[in-house]
């Protein structure tokens, strides 16, 4: 009985007994609840533990010249990767000794790495050498974490067009913050073709999904590689440049400042595009790229600007083919209609000064001579004209003309970083004169090209090429055609037409055929090739004058049409004018006969005369 | 009626069955953390599963043996059991062989044996029949003497061992204690207040607890400041408590040693060193977690199949329970642990012989202290100090002992009406 009664006393406390372990299930179920059902984090680090996502690269697109010639091309290398997650206890000392590193260089990019992901791949050393990385190779089962990643790095066949092809770096975290394709250490256009075609370029990266154990051994593809994908080469680009007549241009452009630009008048097709001084492609290519960068951009010649695209001048005599076209069309000048010109032309206090030239000159011998006296008029007659009631109205009117031709803004076409340049607005002048401020000698010197006018190179390229095709042009492009040579890029091939009718065209074209015969340009006539041209001097006042010129041949079946501008180099006749005659020469015949005449280029130079 | 079909018309069916579904269970997720696709055969004695089925027969055999032996055996031998036990945890000390830091193990052949596994057995015999045999109802001093010193003999020898986890399970007798009236309700509650404040202490800084301690003690003391003699008591109890809190801490920072104040401070302050001591609870968890609610399949975990998990067929067995069956897995070996602590519990009431009774309340309170502190550790409740999950996890002397200690008291409760 007397155990009984202790099994009573004391029988009660069963309860508490079996309330503890039932709170202790319920408590383990409720944590257990926590981690499989509520927490999503754990199955990523599961993921992450034995999931390796493997980038294959694909080979960047090659870029050709017109002709089909190989000019940017690849070449492989090795990147050492880590996976910070993974990184156990490493011998660092023999990992800092294989890479020729030292211990706190070590630490800091480890820690750098692990700042970016713990579970996904960081570049650790950027383009190791072939020995590095095959001593590394033999060694690496030691390391686990890192591995080597086989990437490509641009090649150029010849040190030239480098503004055209631009240069490939690695994206930027704005750009990886932006588009989820790209991973820190990966590479992306930045300037040039490379940057207008990098989606055509860059391919499509391939990703393959294997599975490790924790020693980091490849275990196998996870799920048979369903969930792979296979990268895709990046496209051809076949560039209208003309190999030749671009290394020529280069060459005639050393040691000078300024630019070439040379169009296919029927198709828009850039042929050559030159910005000088320019620098090897080569430089802005792997490790040393940062470097060179730096340098580019510390000097004080400025090879980083692409002049043909970017510098704005205003456009000096060559617009006077512009204006001239704007008044016959107008109807305020006849070809035959004749002034005299006495070496100074005088408006309401305002005076123009001439070379001394036959005199009176029509619109045919004003061009040849570049009068401005005769360009004055015209331009007053122009915008004074009364149909338009209003300098405002007539203004803006020529204006629209000279936006049909290009100039004032951009062509959107397939030429990285190109600038507007400027053309002023009626507004500009009414908030800069007042509304009833200003008459058509305020603005006189817009007719003789000078001014509130900013035109690129490749404007006046344009400009040159519309008056080849006599009321037209196509939008200026470097791209001939992606992946297949014969599917040529259909996105330039519609004409945009100037409001300008032909005849005026054929009297300008004339203009500019006497221009080279008998005019400013004589001196740079080619011997059998009939040329037409437009000289400039383009007034400075920082320095010297800027010496330009303009050109098409042949003149009834133009298949170039070029500008060339020398900074600095004085008249247009005597520097500009021989450039673009070597380069039509060299395009046209394949070689040039005027040994004198190319060598008379060739040793000069205008980098010293720099202001 | 032959006494051999008594036994089995006597013995609980529950149990029984719990017993083997529990050890088939171990055995298939032991099979699934050493699975290697195309390698090793089930009966393969190299492998930890065909060891594994080597002890589930063997225990089998064990299990009949004791309930074939006459019951007097064992109330008879209880104190010679223990003095075994006892002998064989001292031999240890001297000719054991050291594995994880722990001198725990004697090595025979190529089987190592812990006798700690015998010691928790001995010594419920022990405490079973020194409360068994009182004379009086409530023990008198030389009672206490024999039944405290009875459990802390063995827990102090499992300590020289190193062994911290199982020198913690002697802990678990207390609520056998409990039950008989040895230990009363505020002495548990006391307890419990202890373990709370200890981890609590781990966790912040001591004197924010004892600041909050203070805080507590203002609030009492205001409220009860009629009563005479309240407020002497709250100020004792706030200066004892938090006298506990700073000796904790004092404790844990010049007593532990290194690798335990590593894993403590791994539980409490998070995955602050997940390459070192957080290792493991940090893959626990991931395996864990990442099963889901259906698991991802039997032999199908990742952190399983590909070896994430350091010491996954022993402690941390619960981890392939996660990960390969998910929280529904997790649900029925709670579920199965719960029932059986639960039915033991029931089988230990009905004991007409206070020796049975304690006995029975002593295997459950073993059992239920295994099972919290094994699957607590896993899912990062309870610090990592390694005792495995009885009946699940790989080993021999666990699976012995438990199945020692489970049977005996399944033949206690067959021949309770014997015993009087």
């Amino acid at each position: 009985m007397q155990i009984h009664n202790k099994s009573g006393q004391y029988a009660g406390r069963r309860k508490i007994v079996s309330g503890i372990i039932i709170v202790v299930g319920l408590v383990l179920l409720g944590r257990l609840f926590m981690l499989q059902i509520i927490d999503p984090s754990y199955k990523a680090f599961a993921r992450s533990n034995f999931l390796r996502h493997i980038t294959d690269y694909p080979a960047r697109g090659l870029i050709y010249d017109r002709h089909g010639e190989l000019l940017v091309y690849n070449e492989v290398h090795y990147d050492l990767m880590v996976i910070p997650g993974q990184v156990g206890d490493i011998d660092t000392l023999e990992f800092c000794r294989l890479l020729n590193m030292d211990v706190s260089t070590f630490e800091s990019r480890l820690l750098q790495a692990r700042r970016h992901s713990r579970f996904r791949a960081s570049v650790f050393e950027r383009q190791i050498s072939k020995t590095t990385f095959a001593a590394f190779q033999e060694k690496m089962f030691r390391f686990p974490g890192f591995f080597v990643q086989p990437r490509t790095l641009r090649r150029y066949t010849y040190p030239i067009a480098t503004h055209t092809f631009g240069y490939v770096g690695e994206a930027g975290p704005g750009i990886i913050g932006n588009d989820p394709y790209y991973r820190p250490g990966d590479f992306i256009g930045i300037s040039g073709i490379e940057r207008a075609y990098e989606k055509e370029l860059r391919g499509q990266k391939g990703l393959r999904i294997r599975m490790v154990d924790v020693f980091n051994r490849d275990i196998g593809p996870f799920h048979d590689g369903r969930y792979d994908t296979l990268a895709i080469a990046g496209k051809d680009i076949y560039t209208t440049l003309d190999t030749q007549l671009q290394l020529y241009g280069e060459k005639l452009m050393q040691n000078k400042r300024g630019s070439i630009v040379a169009i296919e008048p029927a198709t828009g097709e850039v042929l050559t595009l030159v910005s000088a001084p320019s620098f090897d492609p080569g430089l802005l290519v792997g490790r040393q790229r940062t470097r060179n960068y730096r340098m580019l951009q510390n000097d004080t010649l400025k090879p980083l600007f692409n002049r043909a695209l970017m510098a704005q001048y205003p456009p000096g005599s060559v617009f006077k083919l512009v204006s001239t076209l704007i008044a016959l069309q107008e109807g305020v000048v006849e070809p035959h209609t004749r002034y005299g010109c006495g070496g100074i032309y005088h408006a309401g206090g305002i005076s123009v000064r001439c070379r001394s030239h036959p005199s009176p000159v029509n619109v045919v011998t004003a061009i040849k001579y570049s009068c401005n006296t005769y360009s004055s008029i015209i331009f007053q007659n122009t915008i004074n004209n009364p149909v338009f009631g209003g300098i405002q109205h007539a203004f803006s009117h020529w204006r629209d003309y000279l936006v049909s031709f290009g100039f004032g803004r951009t062509f959107g076409s397939d030429l990285a970083f190109e600038l507007p340049g400027l053309v002023a607005t009626a507004d500009y002048y009414d908030r800069l004169y007042g509304r009833s401020g200003w008459r058509s000698q305020t603005i006189l010197s817009l007719g003789i090209g000078q001014g509130e006018l900013g035109v690129t190179p490749m404007q006046l390229a344009n400009m040159t090429a519309a008056i080849a095709n006599r009321g037209y042009y196509l939008t200026p492009h470097v791209v001939k055609a992606i992946d297949d040579p014969s599917s040529p890029n259909t996105r330039y091939s519609l004409a945009n037409n100037i409001p300008i009718d032909k005849e005026h065209f054929e009297t300008i074209v004339h203009a500019m055929h006497m221009v080279v015969e008998d005019g400013t340009g004589r001196f740079s006539r080619i011997p059998g090739i009939s040329m037409a041209g437009k000289t400039g001097t383009v007034q400075n006042p920082h320095g010297e004058n800027h010496s330009v010129f303009v050109a098409f041949a042949p003149v009834d079946d133009p298949q170039i049409a070029i500008s060339v501008v020398v900074e600095n180099a004085g008249y247009g006749s005597v520097w500009a004018a021989p450039i673009a005659s070597l380069m039509i020469e060299q395009y046209l015949t394949g070689k040039v006969q005027r040994k004198w005449f190319e060598d008379r280029v060739l040793n000069q130079s205008f980098l010293t005369a720099q202001p | 009626m032959t006494k051999k079909q008594g036994i089995i018309k006597n013995s609980d069916k529950t149990v029984i069955l719990l017993f083997l579904v529990m050890v088939a269970i171990g055995w298939l997720n032991i099979y699934a953390a050493e699975y290697t696709e195309g390698r090793g055969h089930v009966f393969d004695l190299g492998t930890s599963f065909g060891k594994q089925l080597m002890f589930i027969l063997s225990g089998l055999v064990i299990a009949a043996a004791v309930m074939l032996i006459d019951v007097r055996f064992f109330t008879g031998f209880a104190k010679i059991i223990y003095g075994v036990s006892i002998l064989l945890l001292v031999a240890v000390l001297f000719a054991g062989v050291e594995i994880n830091a722990t001198k725990a193990w004697f090595r025979i052949g190529g089987l190592a044996f812990q006798p700690s596994e015998i010691a928790k057995y001995g010594t419920a015999l022990a405490l079973a029949s020194i409360i068994g045999n009182m004379r009086t109802r409530k023990p008198g001093k030389a009672d206490l003497l024999k039944g405290f010193g009875v459990i802390l003999l063995p827990a102090g020898l499992v300590l020289l061992q190193k062994d911290v986890g199982t020198t913690l399970v002697f802990l678990s007798f207390s609520l056998a204690l409990f039950r008989e009236g040895w230990i009363g309700l505020i002495a548990l509650a006391v307890g419990g207040i202890a373990v709370f404040l200890f981890v609590l202490t781990l966790m912040m800084n001591e004197f924010i607890i004892i600041g909050g301690l203070a805080f507590m003690a203002v609030v009492i003391g205001v409220i009860t400041r009629k009563k005479t003699g309240a407020v002497l008591h709250v100020i004792t109890l706030f200066l004892v408590l938090s006298g506990y809190v700073y000796s904790v801490d004092y404790a844990f920072d010049n007593i532990l040693q290194p690798h335990h104040k590593a894993r403590i401070e791994v539980l409490v302050h998070g995955n602050a060193d997940l390459q070192g001591a957080g290792y493991n609870l940090h893959q626990s968890k991931i395996a864990i977690g990442s099963g889901g609610l259906w698991g991802k399949g039997f032999l199908q975990g990742t952190q399983t199949q590909f070896n994430f998990v350091p010491e996954q067929t022993t402690d941390f067995i619960f981890c392939t329970i996660g990960e390969e069956w998910g929280f529904a897995g997790s649900l029925v070996i709670i579920g199965l642990f719960v029932w059986l602590l639960l039915r033991l519990l029931y089988l230990a009431e009905r004991q007409k012989s206070t020796f049975s009774r304690v006995f029975g309340y002593s295997v459950t309170s073993v059992l239920f202290f295994h099972f919290a502190v094994n699957i607590g550790m896993t899912v990062g409740l309870v610090p990592v100090i390694g005792i495995p999950l009885p009946l699940i996890s790989y080993g021999g002397s666990s699976l012995w002992g438990t199945t020692l200690m489970i049977f005996t008291f399944l033949k206690f409760d067959a021949n309770r009406h014997e015993m009087l």
